[in-house]
């Protein structure tokens, strides 16, 4: 290990630019090729983590080690006892072998005498992990403009930035800073959007979470960095529950950035988070997710089973949420990032690009759900399937009586390459008022034979075609990425869309 | 007519099916560089079907013959090595490519040719040439590729390939459909200044039209899926005086041919 230290470092560029992907082309047809998962490898770390099994002993242990104010604990205890009563749900186009929630390990983390207070405390090798990543960190960080709040398995190493962002009045910190630090505002905001017994997965979070990104925009300030976490699933067969929350005061705006990675793994890895949007008037969340957890071999083994709420309240006049994802990994993607608009005049969207190859299964969409008058709703999601792939849209259009003149439009596009693939389109549209306008579009298609025929006649290869046509099928959603994450999410897909069947 | 060399594109005795119909059914042809070929028919000859075979397209299989660029035999390889050797193909029906701008799309396609890299240096330069002689506004280079394009435009785009990616023989199959007197004037421009001595052409056309523009040194009318006679470029008006019927009935072979 010690051996790869030096050049590891030289190889582990930040985020990069539009000019350096173009000077790993080499690389990329390599990766495209062998068509692997990048992120595979597993940092030698020191962890301290807690035995399998849930019970009311685990969630206290957990509280405990967070060092958690009662009413957290509480809150926990009341989530957990709730879940007991329900049922996971299987109303998905998604199949799975039935998890054993007794054989999960529900915390986990670095082991460390203290807490860290600055970046030269953390972990050499925990950094270098990062560094791999491609996470821009310290002076990288200045260029890149990205303040990162990174959640290594359980528990979020250190917070970047923080104060710049301080000066300001921004808090941007962990989840457990925050419940010790800003108690008020927690117990204010959490569960206000995605309550504990919202459905199974949220109430298994809701007991068991472990850490996560906290997000306070004050009135009016406009956060000058896209602020970013990066997730990371590390140890073996611990599950990942971690919570975001975000809150945006009257006349305020912050971009935030997800991604997500782990490393490869025969066993499939449970990741149940919740992510809490809240914006007030006449403020603005954008909110955008490179989600590539494991998604499993070739064969279909191993992998994440991503089972996430996320979830936004447009509670002021004129406020605006909108999510952008790039879904490509994950052997199971469960997820459907929602808005409720509740303010006049406030705005939904939801941009999404979902890929399920090999044996991938992505059954994702959003809900708009309409309350308040002149709400607008924009839906557009692309699902690309390949391989044995299963991509799935499921949408909720709800226009409420009192949402007058409210408007949605979505387009949800489809995407086959070869032919053992699928793609299913779910959309329903409920509307309870006479002034609502709600306009949908569909399209689903192969990549055709013309279009590989007309690109290879110009000299590019068959792969290298499939590529464009892919990519040019999602650009307009990912031109609404910044643009480091743009050009992550383009190689993303690049590295995903090997040969199909053809080859063999 | 040239030395012992080897002609630059020739194909020999070539068969092709589509679907098991048999739509070309036997012919041979040789092109020297410097010179320019043109194909005549009546619709549904198989002239399409034979530039679409030349060009590797899956659906148009060889089922018998050989074609070489140089002397090399490439009638197995797929579009995009045929390419690589030279060969290019400027398409009647241009397919849309969403998403894929046409600058991202000409890159791509110059860089995956020999010294691909070395040709990119002056690529901002050569599209802005190629784009002025064809009256092609720079704007055109950020839209997606044939997406939401005029018949005229697609052409267009056809025709700064061949520029752009200097092809040494370029098949160029109904340049002309879909243009109207001015464009055609100006395409036909474009493609006369792209025909040197180093590269040759062979344009496939139902009508004479573009080739008053563009001089053939020969033609070769194509009727039932066979060359029926070769001439200079009195043929081409010779059949737009006179109509394909004549060679039909002098040579028994009728066009009845799905194209």
């Amino acid at each position: 290990m010690s051996k790869n230290k030096n050049s590891m470092n030289r190889n582990t560029p930040s985020l990069q630019t539009a000019a350096e992907a173009g000077r790993d082309k080499k690389k990329q047809i390599e990766e495209r090729i062998s068509g692997e998962y990048k992120h595979g490898w597993v940092t030698d770390i020191e962890e301290e983590r807690i035995l399998p099994g849930l019970n009311e002993d685990v969630i206290r242990l957990i509280s405990k080690k967070k060092n958690e104010p009662d009413w957290m604990l509480e809150w926990r205890l009341q989530a957990y006892r709730h879940w007991l009563t329900m049922k996971e749900p299987r109303w998905a186009a998604i199949e799975y072998s039935k998890i054993d929630y007794q054989t999960i390990t529900y915390y986990s983390a670095p082991k460390r005498e203290n807490q860290p207070k600055s970046l030269d405390e953390v972990d050499p090798e925990l950094l270098r992990t990062y560094q791999r990543l491609g996470i821009p960190l310290q002076e990288q960080k200045l260029l890149a403009g990205v303040a990162t709040d990174m959640v290594f398995d359980s528990v979020s190493v250190a917070t970047t930035f923080q104060k710049e962002l301080e000066e300001m009045g921004i808090i941007f910190c962990s989840f457990n800073e925050a419940i010790r630090n800003h108690p008020d505002l927690i117990k204010k905001y959490i569960g206000s959007v995605v309550p504990y017994n919202d459905n199974f997965f949220a109430a298994l979070n809701s007991a068991v979470f472990s850490d996560g990104s906290f997000c306070y925009i004050p009135e009016g300030v406009q956060c000058p960095v896209d602020l970013s976490t990066y997730f990371r699933i590390n140890a073996m067969n611990i599950g990942q529950f971690e919570r975001t929350l975000i809150i945006a005061e009257k006349g305020s705006y912050v971009s935030y950035l997800e991604g997500c990675s782990a490393p490869i793994r025969d066993e499939n890895q449970l990741h149940a988070a919740v992510v809490e949007l809240i914006a007030l008037e006449d403020a603005e969340i954008k909110y955008s997710t490179i989600q590539n957890w494991y998604p499993g071999d070739k064969y279909g083994l191993g992998g994440i089973y991503n089972f996430v709420t996320k979830r936004g309240w447009c509670k002021g006049r004129n406020s605006k949420l909108s999510w952008t994802q790039v879904e490509t990994g994950s052997s199971i993607t469960w997820k459907y990032p929602s808005c409720i608009l509740e303010g006049e005049n406030s705005i939904g969207e939801f941009y999404s690009v979902a890929v399920a190859t090999n044996y991938q299964q992505a059954d994702t969409g959003t809900k708009m759900i309409h309350i308040g008058k002149n709400t607008r709703s924009k839906i557009i999601s692309k699902g690309i399937s390949a391989r044995h792939g299963r991509n799935t849209y499921r949408g909720l259009v709800k226009i409420l009586e009192s949402a007058r003149n409210a408007k949605n439009y979505s387009r949800c596009d489809s995407l086959m390459i070869g032919d053992n693939c699928s793609a299913n389109t779910f959309p329903t549209i409920d509307v309870r008022n006479t002034t609502a306008t709600t306009e949908h579009e569909a399209y689903t298609g192969k990549v055709g034979e013309e279009q590989l025929f007309y690109l290879m006649s110009r000299g590019i290869s068959e792969e290298e075609a499939i590529s464009l046509i892919v990519t040019g099928f999602c650009a307009d959603i990912i031109r609404k990425l910044p643009l480091e994450f743009s050009v992550e999410a383009v190689r993303l897909i690049e590295t995903m869309m090997v040969l199909p069947e053809s080859v063999g | 007519m040239t030395e012992k060399r080897e002609p630059l594109f020739r194909f020999e005795d070539v068969y092709v099916a589509v679907e098991d119909k048999e739509i070309v059914k036997g012919v041979n042809l040789i092109i020297n560089t410097g010179e320019k070929h043109a194909i005549m028919g009546p619709n549904g000859s198989g002239k399409s079907s034979l530039a679409h075979a030349l060009m590797g397209h899956p659906n148009y299989s060889i089922t018998k013959g050989k074609i070489f660029i140089r002397g090399e035999d490439i009638t197995n390889l797929k579009p995009n090595e045929r390419a690589q050797k030279g060969l290019f193909l400027g398409m009647q029906y241009p397919i849309a490519i969403p998403g894929v701008t046409v600058v991202n799309f000409l890159r791509t396609a110059i860089k995956s040719l020999p010294n691909g890299e070395e040709r990119l240096k002056t690529f901002r330069k050569d599209l802005k040439l190629h784009c002025k002689a064809l009256g092609i506004d720079e704007s055109f280079a950020t839209r997606y590729v044939n997406d939401g394009f005029s018949g005229g435009e697609k052409k267009r785009l056809e025709i700064l390939q061949f520029a752009l990616l200097k092809p040494s023989i370029a098949l160029l199959d109904e340049t002309d459909s879909g243009l109207d007197i001015d464009a055609l004037q100006i395409v036909s421009n474009g493609i006369n200044q792209l025909c040197g001595k180093d590269n040759a052409i062979l344009m496939i056309t139902h009508y004479q039209r573009i080739l008053n523009y563009v001089k053939p040194d020969f033609v070769h009318v194509f009727i039932g899926g066979k060359f029926v006679r070769t001439g200079g470029p009195e043929l081409a008006f010779e059949l737009e005086k006179r109509g394909y019927e004549w060679l039909e009935k002098e040579t028994g072979i009728s066009a009845g041919v799905n194209e």
